[in-house]
């Protein structure tokens, strides 16, 4: 079913590692269907804000949230959430693709089982990376190691595997950063695909990746004491054109960070 | 200072467009005196140069695009080279307009110079003016400056609407004058237009500094 509102929204969402804040009151509507970057330099908590949309901090013992995140409404962190169920509706793609050492089959039926997934597996599969745009390069060889393919190609399996679990959301930290440009502009081309039917946040450090392939931008950077703060958001053609913010500007222009 | 090279190439694009529209500049003054004092050569010359007006434009063109593969730019840098790209065609044409001057002149060849050479100096005064300061604005992002060159648009129609009128209606009492009235409605016109493309160079100044249009700022006053 699919509503009309923002399918993730943050509400003054702060992030502390242990007492240190690294992330300060993040208000922002993730707009569905639509491709949002967040950008910003090194060290603004970019990456930070897009695990809390997954609770992958989770995995960080000391990491607490206040605020709330929210999904389809719903608050993330509410306690009768079970994080695991979250990461199959809001799945995540990484920095360097990190297949299961198995064959390009198992690697995408892998979640789908887990899930207790009853019906047509090989269809599922082939759907799935189908979507994923790898379908026409792998289907002769589905058997063989997933680990032998090249790193575009792997990095569209880890999309495969993300689309297996027929997710809403689709988190992507730097997917495109270890690949190649050819490689780089097919995953590119994958997402704006795939914005047709997923709503995809992706981090990434390059400004032309993110006005290339995004529809709305995020800018984050550190500020006083160093905590990650949200400076603008806004249309992505606005954003790279035309940023209201100086602080925007000068680090789109590469003026510093 | 992070891309203090890219900085640096940025100032020399503005250096070379100012430096081209000094060449502008100097024709349209020279195509003006030449045709007051029937210098042929002059003239001659104003057409013969238009080709260093037009060879300049081009190596402007070839700068901003290397710099645009080279520096991917963003925001104001990626408006500051499309805007160049744009101000180098606006000065380049108005090159061709003192040329066509300097064409009408040879035209007009050993003739007497018809009437009206006073309204025709003030029309080119004022687009010269309007040029300088277009250019001035540039040099300052200065959007005040360059509403205010787009406004003075105004003072030149009207010289323009003035010129005709008088002209047609000397045509319309000596028929025999109608060649060389025609020939200073050429000139007239190429006037005319120079200014228009002064304020071409006035709305590009405003949106290089504001990302959008003259009409925007009309809308804040």
């Amino acid at each position: 079913m699919q509503s009309a509102g923002p399918i993730l929204q943050t509400k003054n969402l702060n992030v502390y590692y242990g007492s240190k804040r690294v992330v300060t009151d993040v208000t922002l509507d993730f707009v569905r269907n639509r491709i949002t970057a967040i950008i910003g330099p090194s060290g603004c908590g970019k990456s930070t804000l897009l695990r809390c949309f997954n609770r992958m901090n989770d995995l960080i013992p000391s990491a607490t949230i206040t605020g709330q995140v929210l999904f389809e409404g719903q608050d993330l962190y509410a306690p009768h959430v079970d994080p695991t169920e979250i990461r199959y509706q809001i799945g995540m793609v990484f920095q360097n693709p990190n297949p299961f050492p198995k064959s390009i089959y198992d690697n995408v039926a892998f979640g789908p089982k887990i899930n207790g997934f009853k019906g047509n597996m090989p269809e599922l599969v082939e759907r799935s990376l189908r979507r994923a745009a790898l379908w026409e390069e792998v289907s002769d060889r589905l058997k063989s190691s997933a680990l032998a393919l090249s790193g575009g190609q792997q990095q569209r399996l880890c999309i495969a595997r993300a689309l297996a679990v027929e997710p809403r959301v689709i988190l992507m930290d730097e997917p495109c950063s270890s690949l190649d440009p050819i490689a780089t502009l097919a995953v590119e081309d994958l997402m704006r695909e795939l914005s047709q039917d997923y709503s995809i946040i992706i981090v990434t450090h390059n400004m032309q990746q993110a006005a290339r392939v995004s529809d709305f931008t995020a800018f984050l950077m550190a500020g006083h004491e160093r905590v990650g703060e949200l400076i603008e958001y806004g249309d992505s053609r606005q954003i790279f054109t035309n940023p209201k913010d100086e602080r925007t500007e000068a680090y789109i222009t590469g003026r510093f960070g | 200072m992070l891309r203090a090279d890219f900085d640096r190439n940025l100032i020399k694009l503005q250096d070379d467009l100012l430096s081209l529209g000094d060449m502008v500049e100097r024709a349209i003054i020279k195509s003006m005196d030449a045709l007051e004092q029937r210098d042929l050569k002059a003239s001659f010359e104003v057409v013969q140069d238009d080709e260093l007006i037009n060879e300049r434009r081009f190596q402007l063109e070839e700068d901003s695009i290397d710099l645009i593969a080279t520096q991917q730019p963003l925001a104001t840098d990626l408006r500051a080279l499309i805007v160049a790209l744009q101000i180098a065609v606006e000065l380049e044409r108005m090159g061709d307009y003192a040329e066509g001057i300097g064409k009408v002149s040879l035209i007009i060849g050993d003739e007497p110079l018809f009437k009206h050479i006073d309204e025709l100096r003030h029309m080119s005064v004022h687009a010269r003016d309007m040029l300088r300061r277009s250019l001035k604005a540039l040099v300052d992002r200065d959007t005040a400056a360059a509403r205010q060159v787009w406004d003075d648009d105004d003072r030149v129609d009207r010289l323009y609407d003035e010129v005709c009128k008088e002209l047609f209606a000397g045509m319309a009492r000596e028929p025999q004058t109608i060649e060389r009235a025609t020939h200073l409605l050429w000139v007239a016109h190429d006037l005319e237009r120079m200014a228009d493309r002064a304020t071409n160079i006035a709305e590009r100044v405003i949106f290089l500094v504001t990302g959008g249009q003259v009409d925007d700022i009309v809308e804040n006053r």
